[in-house]
């Protein structure tokens, strides 16, 4: 490291000797903070697929990490009809195509696939997503994109209330409408939605950007319109290119939102030690 | 958590609902499996009510003996006032050995016949109606309708609810649907919890209303019920429980020959709509509706705040 002189030497960090914190901190040299020791070696060219509609959730699930383990990296589930918790927990390279609905919290915590979707989802789709791509051709239910932090996630059709909840990266696309409480307390990440919001939309938000190509029903506390840069348009044709999808009035109606970071009233101390203090 | 569902197929076309809405109730068991009710709606013969009653909870049938001769005791005290009241049994048939289906004739005030029926210590009526036909029991789905022989039930729109008893007792007098008390053909089913039911139960009380449970979803179906009574239409009437009702709601309403639904303003609780030219669809759970249709099909999730009405 040699003189460069590190937050931890300078004493910045002793919350975590005091146990306050489960903050992990890591040496972007070490190896194995990057990789998933357990991942499995996948060839894209090695295409498999199977019919789901007589399996159970669990099984569905097997069958495509058993199929990853055989080295396939192209799979494609047939007749999912609906079911819930499918595509989840898939922290690998993988190029997974539904041909169908899913349910509830489809492809939830995932790192890494690449997920197409031809029919819709229901709640919670890819909550807590950390990278990859899932595309949903058709519409998605609330809570879609719940706590994502990385990776793209895109709804062509339209979607349900709180709509990137929790938000805390990564970007969420939605062709069309949303509903009530989209980017409630989103802290990180950006949204863009073209067709109209519903009310209170980025409510509470921390950061993060929302563009919105329709109408909006409200705000929410602390959600205000900014100015659109030529940045934001070079990124949003960019982006919008890439799914083939294109902004109904066009880029230039959009409108950009972020926080008023009038509701940031952070303080060093803990409610508890300030009254130690005080 | 509870599931609900309903279907309604248009333009008088009618189908074999008893097995459509047992299988989409069995889809959404695992919502709730403490309870299953079903709101079937049949063509009806012209001037003969269905009635549907219980004269005891399916627990107590196990808890001693005196409740056999009860059962019979009741039964008999049922038939004896609607005789009074000069209704014609046409026919008679025992559902369970505690919950029965008469059909009958009657010109007369039917909410006073109702009432009169009702005021037997232990009888509930579950529904009166030209076209609905309400059962509910403890027990999954496919449990219930076997029971009740439901398989087969030919109509144009049914409703059903699998409950989670969160708020009130599990036994069929807190069971979903609920009818709407005493009006024809009207019942509702719902998932959520109201949060300003005693306030609203205990206005709508002192306004001459019954309630049977304590359960909160009744208070939509007497709501319903009241604001009909006032002479508003089905959709307007659901149009102000948004309004008036505060909690997390989704709920389903029938009527003689129309499905509604309405949804809270937060849209906390899930719903998903299918729509096609012949046939609607609407469940808790997408699953629920590819039970009936498993090929693909255009679903989406109705918004906040919204007040949907079809007719057969």
């Amino acid at each position: 490291m040699g003189s460069v002189t590190t937050s931890h030497e300078m004493g910045l960090h002793e919350e975590q000797l005091a146990g306050r914190t489960q903050q992990m901190f890591f040496s972007a040299t070490e190896e194995e903070n990057f990789t998933y020791p357990w991942g499995y070696e996948v060839d894209f060219e090695k295409v498999a697929d199977f019919d789901a509609a007589d399996m159970e959730i669990a099984e569905i699930n097997i069958a495509i990490r058993d199929l990853m383990k055989s080295g396939h990296g192209t799979i494609t589930v047939k007749n999912p009809r609906a079911k819930h918790s499918l595509g989840v927990g898939i922290l690998n390279r993988l190029n997974l195509n539904f041909e169908g609905s899913l349910g509830y919290f489809g492809c939830g915590l995932i790192d890494g696939p690449n997920i197409h979707i031809s029919g819709r989802v229901g709640w919670s789709c890819a909550e807590n997503m950390m990278a990859g791509k899932v595309v949903i051709e058709k519409n998605a239910g609330s809570l879609f994109g719940a706590a994502i932090r990385g990776g793209d996630l895109v709804c062509k059709g339209q979607a349900g209330a709180r709509v990137g909840i929790d938000q805390k990266g990564g970007t969420i696309i939605v062709g069309d409408s949303v509903g009530a409480f989209t980017g409630f307390m989103m802290q990180r990440g950006r949204m863009i939605i073209l067709g109209d919001a519903g009310d209170n939309l980025g409510d509470s938000m921390y950061d993060g950007t929302i563009y919105v190509g329709g109408k909006i029903a409200s705000l929410g506390v602390d959600c205000v319109e900014t100015e659109m840069t030529d940045l934001d348009k070079r990124y949003l044709e960019g982006k919008l290119s890439q799914y083939g999808m294109s902004a109904p009035n066009g880029i230039d109606s959009m409108i950009k939102l972020t926080s008023g970071k009038q509701l940031w009233n952070y303080d060093n101390l803990e409610p508890t030690e300030k009254k130690l203090v005080l | 958590m509870c599931g609900i569902a309903g279907l309604i197929w248009k333009g008088g076309v009618t189908s074999d609902i008893g097995s459509e809405m047992t299988q989409m109730l069995q889809a959404l068991k695992h919502r709730g499996p403490d309870s299953t009710g079903f709101a079937l709606y049949g063509k009806g013969d012209e001037g003969v009510h269905v009635l549907r009653f219980k004269v005891a909870e399916q627990e107590e049938m196990k808890t001693g003996f005196d409740i056999h001769r009860l059962v019979i005791e009741r039964k008999a005290a049922v038939d004896t006032r609607l005789a009074e009241m000069g209704a014609e049994v046409i026919e008679r048939e025992d559902a369970t050995e505690y919950a029965f289906r008469y059909h009958f004739k009657f010109d007369g005030d039917l909410k006073r016949l109702i009432d009169f029926i009702e005021d037997l210590d232990g009888v509930e009526i579950l529904s009166v109606g030209k076209a609905l036909e309400l059962i509910k029991d403890l027990g999954d789905a496919t449990v219930v309708s076997d029971q009740y022989g439901l398989k087969g039930f030919v109509g144009t729109h049914a409703i059903g609810h699998t409950r989670m008893a969160t708020e009130s007792d599990v036994d069929i007098r807190s069971a979903h649907p609920y009818w709407a008390y005493p009006f024809n053909d009207v019942s509702v089913v719902h998932n959520g919890q109201l949060t300003n039911y005693w306030t609203m139960r205990r206005d709508l009380e002192r306004r001459g209303h019954r309630f049977m449970s304590n359960c909160d979803s009744e208070l939509i179906a007497v709501y319903i019920a009241d604001r009909i009574d006032h002479g508003d239409e089905l959709e307007g009437a659901m149009q102000r429980t948004i309004d008036v009702i505060d909690g997390v709601f989704t709920y389903l309403v029938a009527t003689g020959n129309q499905l509604g639904m309405a949804k809270d303003v937060m849209g906390a609780k899930p719903m998903v709509l299918y729509e096609s030219d012949e046939f609607v669809g609407l469940a808790s759970e997408e699953v629920a509706i590819r039970s009936i249709f498993p090929r693909e099909i255009d679903t989406w999730d109705p918004y906040q705040g919204e007040v949907k009405v079809w007719a057969a």
